[in-house]
């Protein structure tokens, strides 16, 4: 084990090169949900076990269905309403499952990335192939159902190998929302080929909000809007990137579908937000921005 | 140890779950249910009366609830039973007061210990729902069959003996159950189960005596759920209630009849700094036109005659 994951130098958030997003936006908006998959039953993992009663724990299996039934819906119309696509976290066996579910991000134009195949397989313990084979299932299986190249990646139940970014990279993929480490993209140290982070954010989760940090429905709206307000002021000197990662399970519940749409329409009604998804902001990014990012980290390191 | 090449395998990748009790279904995309006189949304309001034994044993898992101390745990157990003897009473006013009428899921250990209560629900025409033999009475993944019917039996039996009723609605203690929960209470007649959490309206689930439906009964709009473990405090709790209502409510115009349902435990929700907050929300739904309070076996009866 390494004390360190190498996979990132380090450089302070002052007198970085200056970010400038198209249209001279302030900051790049994206929302990330996550549409997912939990088996009744799953194989168990040695090395992680969520705790949980005794299969079939019919609640927690029941609530995550929930999402796909009724809450992915609800969320959909307040992202409608506000015009923000989509960049689906997707579990990619809801292609197979819900495939309604995928037709109704197609229609939207909103990007599928993958979060694994499902939420309930981890990648910890897998052999180089075993994760080769899963990152190429859900190539295939996006390729297959959406028509889309597959260009980001949050890990399954966020469980990663020491490989990981390397296999991600080796398979052209071109972002991990996995490092939690920046408000800005940044490169990512891999073998071959080029990987960058985006920033997905802990922090906006709306499972972090409501099951770690216990907010109510009204004080999510007030922390998204006070975390885009301070991300839109910064990014006057240089483009920042607030990312809301949702669950349809939680977001997508009537008691708090309001409070998301009325956030999401606050951000929209904005000047100078690009309300982009993660794919526009890596290819932007890496057009733009990497070289001088990748220059400027290995300038400061060499101090 | 590298993990087994079935780890990688998915034998249940297909259209629809990933089992066989219910079809894979869209809210959004079914026929309009109605409710009696063109009501938009049937409000359901589930109290639960539940009795925590002292000599606990916790397992396989404790449910949301139970005893923490050593025994013997006076602190909990009683705090538990004052839902029983005093925070049942103050809802039950404000039912009253508003003219709302509830189902009542019912350990069969506190019809048992307190017949008073079944005819305080009688009294009011409400619907007692089986809730268990009591809250230590859990169904699980591995507990043996033979035991879990008899569970069942029990649960179900002694309900009908001391209220009279039918009793067609269960709720698993912890909302719990095993492979053959469903099948076995089915078999005693059941009609509807209340502990699954994916949807807002009734559907149909397998069993092996038939189909009977799935209840939407709020895991989320749930008094415990949102004081006690999210820590929220009584305001927010009755926004909560309120915005829950105000979207299905918005909804029923054009997606058809709505459910609210509301759980209730006295326990928690009974204590005297806390009702006033319920009775607030419960006013504000109660006000609405085309809201119809009902128990759910009459909501049930309603969605399948409106062909749900």
């Amino acid at each position: 084990m390494k004390s360190d994951p190498e996979l990132y130098g380090y450089l302070p958030y002052i007198d970085r090169p200056k970010i400038t997003w198209p249209g001279g936006a302030r900051v790049a908006f994206w929302v990330a949900p996550n549409i997912e998959f939990y088996e009744l039953k799953p194989p168990s993992n040695p090395t992680w076990t969520p705790p949980g009663r005794p299969a079939p724990d019919i609640l927690p299996y029941s609530h995550k269905d929930y999402g796909n039934r009724a809450g992915v819906w609800r969320m959909m119309e307040a992202m409608d309403a506000a015009g923000v696509r989509g960049s689906v976290s997707l579990n990619v066996a809801l292609c197979d499952h819900h495939p309604e579910i995928i037709e109704a991000c197609v229609e939207r134009d909103w990007e599928l990335f993958s979060h694994g195949i499902y939420n309930t397989r981890f990648s910890y313990e897998m052999s180089e192939a075993q994760e080769s084979e899963m990152i190429g299932d859900a190539i295939e299986t996006v390729r297959k159902y959406s028509g889309q190249k597959l260009d980001g990646w949050l890990a399954p139940a966020l469980t990663n190998t020491e490989r990981t970014m390397d296999l991600l990279a080796a398979h052209d993929i071109k972002y991990t929302c996995d490092l939690f480490h920046d408000d800005q993209p940044q490169p990512v140290k891999v073998k071959s080929g080029r990987l960058i982070s985006i920033p997905y954010s802990l922090e906006m989760n709306d499972i972090i909000v409501y099951n770690y940090d216990l907010s109510t429905p009204r004080h999510y709206e007030t922390v998204i809007k006070a975390q885009f307000d301070q991300l839109y002021e910064e990014g006057g000197e240089s483009g920042t990137v607030m990312c809301i990662p949702t669950h349809p399970f939680l977001v997508g519940q009537p008691h708090r579908v309001k409070p998301f749409a009325d956030a999401l329409q606050y951000i929209a009604n904005h000047e100078n937000v690009w309300v982009t998804t993660g794919r526009e902001i890596a290819d932007y990014y890496n057009e733009h921005c990497y070289d001088a990012f990748e220059k400027a980290t290995a300038e400061f390191e060499s101090r | 140890m590298p993990l087994p090449d079935d780890y990688l395998k998915y034998p249940l990748r297909r259209h629809g779950m990933d089992q066989d009790r219910y079809d894979w279904s869209i809210l959004f995309r079914r026929k309009p249910v109605t409710w009696p006189q063109d009501a938009r949304v049937a409000l359901w309001i589930v109290p639960l009366l539940q009795w925590f034994p002292l000599n606990q044993t916790g397992k396989p898992f404790k449910a949301p609830g139970s005893l923490e101390r050593p025994y013997p745990d006076y602190r909990y157990y009683s705090h538990r039973d004052y839902g029983n003897r005093v925070g049942i009473f103050r809802i039950l006013k404000i039912l009253d007061r508003l003219e709302l009428k509830a189902s009542v899921a019912m350990n069969a250990a506190v019809a048992r210990r307190y017949p008073f209560l079944v005819e305080e629900v009688n009294r009011r025409d409400y619907e007692i729902i089986a809730h268990g033999v009591d809250m230590d009475h859990l169904h699980y993944g591995g507990l043996d069959p033979k035991k879990e019917k008899a569970q069942v039996e029990e649960a179900v039996t002694t309900l009908r003996e001391i209220s009279g009723q039918p009793v067609s609605g269960w709720l698993s203690p912890g909302r719990s159950e095993s492979d053959n929960t469903l099948d076995l209470i089915a078999a005693e007649g059941i009609e509807y189960v209340c502990d699954w959490a994916n949807d807002d309206l009734p559907y149909p689930i397998r069993t092996a005596h038939g189909e009977i439906h799935a209840m939407p009964h709020s895991l989320e709009i749930d008094d415990r759920l949102i004081l006690l473990q999210y820590h929220h405090n009584e305001d927010a709790y009755a926004q909560q209630l309120i915005d829950q209502f105000d979207t299905l409510y918005a909804e029923s115009e054009n997606h058809g009849g709505r459910i609210m349902a509301i759980t209730l435990h006295p326990w928690v929700i009974g204590h005297p700094y806390r009702v006033k907050p319920l009775e607030r929300a419960l006013t504000h739904i109660a006000e609405h036109k085309g809201v119809w309070s009902a128990t759910g076996a009459e909501i049930l009866d309603a969605f399948k005659k409106s062909g749900g």
